[in-house]
């Protein structure tokens, strides 16, 4: 499996990363390698296999509709905040 | 032998007794984290002050907090650093949490505060738990105390360095993958990794979701059910959390006792290409338990060689949205200069994480992109039922799966680190517990030829964690391993002069 | 336009009435101070994690039950990642290939004729944050509020088998109508709680393949939905007409400048990299708990607008503005109930109580339902003629005071008394020997105008009936009504 330049510009894109030509490189040498690793996995034959998507079997809990007591103030909440402004999160305008 | 030497449980009744004061044990600890740490890198925060003060508190109330008992009362405890402290930073080793102070405790954290535990400090790991060496962290390598010029493994390395040092009783990590298997048996120490879905994952930061659990390193069985007993049990806050997750710490004495353990050993599996000290432990422990009625038998897990590809697949799928999270908006750094929300998200993630983690998310995107979903998630998470189906057949027949924890002993600095492959490959014999969501606990086992510790590890059933922890102080009784002080932090002590 | 038909598929999203998020404890109250109602699950916190809401599942099953679709047994809870500011953990937690209810329909009644659509699912996700994009002296930014973060949606989508404007505005009316009536959303488009995106594309008549499509987000009111697809339909046309291709793209409708904008940038480019949420597991209902909800199920507006109209005797065109929403329908059927008179209770509702309640508003109207019923009932005993009841009405309505309070407070009192009447009577006859030497005469129009004496006299407080039967007993010399004498 061969990994394009292409692939790997698209894959930072998705994930907001941003490569030198050289690192684009080398990653794309790296990830190459690994899919090559990890083709050994279509030796397996998984057409009646159902996949194991959880760590747990069962279902998902349910919670009971009541406000709790977890609700931050404001200022604790605000408080990691990198820029805000009036009690808002601020960032670079998106429109 | 100093106070920091001593187990958990011998520490706890010499608080009880009063015959160490919560101050002096406190004060001892500090005093060779002063001495140690500089070199060992085991902690990226020591919570010197808070610790002072409760130690202080405690020594003026008779017998601790109410409700507050012996083992746990006043012991240090060193916790992981992607594991949330309520006003403590959690940096999860990476530059983008280098600052960041969560509002809340992880339920583990505060099912040990609760017992009176002392959070001694934050300790380094591979950023967000990506790694097996403790070298990708923000914060520098942390060191193996038995050999300072090798890796404590990883990713709990801090963890494993701190209690292998007396830097701390015992610790938690965090384990995906082997990360606290691998590093217990790099320095020496036991490693517990439960079942998934026993000990809360509400406040350890996601890697992979599905795969990650809070695991205990200790120095003896004994301890590890301790801290085990207090961090386990289901939580509402975790929707993964099991209803049968409470572990206990007291032995019933009912395994071994009815008949002989029935012990599965996947030779086939591990045998080829392994370390020559690793493979003569092994040996060695295996004969050594027979004699004690400990039935081995080969056991084959057909589906153990695609372990290491359908967990990188799975695990690194997560993460890539797991770490989605951290873009400057919220928390965290950013790395500002620009007017575009755009240029804003590439720059703060491409100078917030670390260069293992950026592998990782782009190749867990990849993987999930269209086109790519069904060839590699899903395809690995069939996989994944198969690997897990071996174990659960297997187990049906034998009580436990016996099998070395790491390839070899601890490696050199530096080593693997520009090899991304061989280092995922050296979790070849950790990452299928994960993928089956299995019990594990990695025990020491022997020593190398230039003395660094070797463990093995035993594999129970989901949620037999009990008759796991007990089989382990069987083993432990047997193999009876010598104590040895890390060389490495013989060193340390001799040319600092310090530490209790 | 000619030779095309356009092909018209919803999304609907509408934010389910709990109290407390879908996966946190935070409340959910609409207008708190920014920020206010978040903790670390809503703020995508390191290491929080998501436990699902179990009203907000009832919720979303009695709104799939009430579009007769299948709740399925076992459904999943996925992850659609990319990054917005106002998404914490830039992804949002949804459904996707397992949802919780899929197939249903639901009837839309357009220009008289009433058709059948087919919904294809519906489910669960959480709502984002708010943002709000400023531009002034302190800068182009955008600052962010998490407290909506976390609202319980529901995602309905039809299939795109819509065939106009109007027919999708109709479709909305009768969902809004469905989502209120099960109390699992107020359907209220202006505050957020009902939004929609639009699917249009145009293809030649009589062919079965759809053409490309576009979709239109941004749209915050029923008259938005069919001003933005009539402009699309239009665009679109042009470009088929001039023989360009339709882009595949998504469009912002911009109602300041009544038209749709291209969204298109290197975001566009999506790739959701949908996967199972790892943090929830399956979500498995049994078939006694949803059979449970089921039985909650309320009477649909559809079946109570013609129970209306078929044991209550009500008009069609009556029944259906009465069922509009939930709350009217209960007003109108207390009201009924407690008078036994369905149809003056429906009168007074259509035209009094709606001229002054806006938009049948009712659950906060001054007039309950039984002091209206008490109302019409003084009418029907004639305490009070049905003229004056529509002034104790808007009294009533402006003070909230029950009927009877109402009608002293005015000073009001109907003459009912056969001796008072006799009195009044007499002497308006003397006061206009006139007209009654005339009426004798055969003038029986003049009746009339000693009816209009008798109540300018009064102030219109005489009972007509009585009045009349007085006036009659007099002038005639028939005797009626003795029995009050």
């Amino acid at each position: 499996m061969s990994v394009t330049r292409s692939d790997v510009e698209h894959a930072a894109r998705l994930c907001r990363l941003e490569f030198s030509p050289d690192e684009l490189e080398t990653l794309r040498g790296e990830l190459g390698r690994i899919l090559e690793y990890v083709e050994k996995l279509r030796e397996l034959d998984v057409t009646e296999v159902e996949p194991t998507l959880y760590g747990l079997a069962g279902s998902t809990p349910l919670r009971e509709d009541v406000p709790g007591e977890d609700t931050l103030a404001r200022e604790d909440a605000l408080a990691g905040a990198p820029d805000e402004e009036n009690g808002h999160f601020k960032v670079p305008g998106v429109l | 032998m100093g106070i920091c030497e001593l187990s958990l449980r011998e520490m706890g009744s010499a608080v009880a007794r009063r015959k160490v004061s919560p101050a002096e044990l406190v004060e001892a600890h500090l005093s060779r984290i002063r001495v140690c740490d500089p070199t060992l890198r085991a902690y990226v925060t020591v919570n010197e002050a808070e610790c002072e003060r409760l130690a202080r508190d405690r020594g003026r109330q008779s017998g601790g907090p109410p409700g507050v008992a012996a083992p746990l009362n006043c012991i240090p405890i060193a916790v992981k650093d992607n594991i949330c402290t309520k006003g403590l930073r959690t940096t999860c080793g990476s530059r983008i949490l280098r600052n960041y102070v969560p509002p809340y405790d992880a339920t583990a954290v505060s099912r040990l505060r609760d017992r009176g535990c002392l959070l001694i400090g934050k300790t380094n790991l591979d950023e967000f738990g990506m790694g097996s060496s403790t070298e990708n962290s923000f914060f520098g390598p942390t060191r193996n105390p038995w050999d300072l010029e090798r890796v404590p493994g990883g990713s709990s390395g801090g963890s494993a360095a701190a209690v292998a040092a007396g830097m701390a009783a015992a610790a938690l990590g965090t384990d995906t993958g082997g990360s606290v298997r691998q590093p217990a048996a790099l320095c020496g120490l036991v490693g517990y990794k439960p079942t998934y879905g026993v000990v809360s994952r509400r406040g350890l930061v996601a890697f992979a979701s599905s795969l990650d659990q809070i695991g205990v390193i200790a120095r003896t069985v004994e301890d590890t059910a301790a801290v085990l007993e207090a961090v386990s049990g289901w939580d509402a806050w975790d929707s993964t959390s099991a209803r049968r997750g409470q572990v206990r710490a007291r032995q019933t004495g009912e395994v071994g006792k009815s008949g002989v353990l029935r012990v599965g050993v996947p030779w086939g599996f591990f045998s080829e290409g392994l370390d020559p000290d690793v493979s003569d432990v092994t040996r060695a422990v295996v004969s050594k338990l027979e004699k004690e009625r400990w039935a081995f038998e080969e056991i084959d897990l057909p589906h153990a060689e695609y372990s290491i590809a359908a967990y990188y697949l799975v695990a690194d799928a997560e993460a890539s949205s797991n770490l989605a999270r951290y873009d400057g908006v919220r928390y965290g750094e950013r790395e500002g200069g620009t007017d575009d929300l755009w240029e804003m998200y590439v720059r703060t993630r491409t100078a917030g994480l670390g260069t293992e983690v950026k592998r990782r998310v782009m190749l867990g995107t990849y993987a999930l992109s269209a086109g790519y979903y069904e060839a590699y998630y899903l395809r690995a998470q069939k996989a994944r039922t198969l690997i897990k189906r071996d174990y659960e057949e297997v187990l049906r027949r034998v009580d436990l799966v016996l099998m070395p924890t790491s390839p070899t002993a601890a490696f050199r600095l530096g080593e693997k680190l520009h090899d991304p492959l061989a280092m995922y490959l050296s979790d070849v014999f950790t990452v299928g517990v994960n993928l089956a969501g299995l019990p594990a606990v990695s025990l020491p086992s022997g020593y190398s030829r230039s003395g660094l510790p070797i463990g093995l590890q035993l594999i129970g059933r989901a949620f037999e964690d009990q008759t796991l922890l007990e089989a382990a102080r069987l083993f432990e009784q047997v193999v009876a391993l010598e104590a040895r002080t890390p060389a490495g932090l013989k060193g340390l002590l001799e040319s600092g002069r310090g530490g209790a | 336009m000619k030779g095309f038909e356009s092909v018209i598929g919803l999304e609907i999203h509408a934010q389910l009435l709990t109290r407390s998020k879908l996966f946190c404890g935070c409340g959910t109250g609409f207008g708190a101070e920014p920020n206010t109602q978040v903790c670390p699950v809503c703020l995508g916190l390191p290491g929080a994690l998501p436990v699902l809401n179990r009203r907000a599942v009832e919720l979303a099953v009695l709104v799939g039950e009430a579009l007769h679709a299948h709740t399925n047994t076992s459904s999943v809870f996925a992850r659609k990642n990319y990054f917005y500011p106002d998404l914490p953990k830039n992804y949002q937690i949804s459904q996707f290939d397992r949802p919780l209810c899929s197939g249903g329909h639901l009837y839309v009644s357009d220009g008289g004729k009433r058709r059948r659509v087919r919904v294809t699912r519906v489910h669960l996700e959480e709502d984002a944050g708010k943002s709000v994009h400023l531009d002034d002296a302190g800068g182009r930014r955008t600052l962010v509020d998490f407290n909506r973060c976390g609202v319980p949606l529901i995602e309905i989508v039809t299939e795109p088998e819509l065939r106009s404007p109007s027919e999708a505005h109709a479709l909305l009316k009768a969902l809004k109508q469905i989502l209120e009536y099960t109390g699992a959303s107020s359907g209220n488009m202006e505050e957020g709680g009902l939004r929609c995106d639009v699917n249009v594309s145009l293809r030649r008549v009589g062919e079965r393949a759809l053409g490309s499509k576009t979709e239109i987000k941004n749209l915050n009111s029923f008259r938005n939905v069919e001003r933005a697809l009539e402009y699309e339909i239009e665009r679109q046309a042009g470009l088929l007409a001039g023989g360009t291709a339709v882009l595949n793209e998504t469009l912002m409708w911009d109602a300041g400048r009544d038209r749709a904008v291209s969204m298109r940038s290197k975001e566009e480019a999506h790739d959701y990299r949908y996967f199972p949420e790892p943090d929830l597991l399956r979500l498995e209902l049994k078939g006694d708990w949803i059979d449970d909800v089921k039985s909650r199920l309320p009477e649909l507006p559809e079946a109570r607008e013609s129970r209306f109209v078929e044991s209550l005797g009500l008009p069609p065109y009556d029944a259906a503005v009465l069922c509009g929403r939930r709350a009217l329908a209960d007003y109108f059927e207390e009201v009924a109930r407690l008078t036994g008179e369905p149809k003056s209770a429906s009168n007074w509702i259509m035209t009094e109580v709606l001229r002054t309640a806006k938009e049948g508003a009712t659950d906060e109207f001054p007039v309950t339902a039984a002091n209206l019923a008490d109302l019409l009932t003084l009418v029907r005993s004639g305490r009070i003629s049905g003229k004056m009841a529509k002034d104790v009405f808007a009294r009533m309505a402006g003070t909230g005071e029950t009927a009877d309070d109402a009608v002293s407070r005015m000073g009001l009192r109907q003459v009912t008394d056969v001796r008072e009447m006799r009195t009044i009577v007499d002497a308006v006859l003397s006061e206009n020997p006139k007209s009654v030497a005339d009426y004798a005469r055969g003038k029986k129009k003049l009746f009339g105008f000693l009816m209009g004496r008798i109540m300018e006299k009064t102030a219109g407080q005489a009972s007509p009936t009585l009045a009349e039967s007085v006036l009659r007993e007099r002038l005639e010399g028939v005797r009626e009504g003795d029995a009050n004498t």
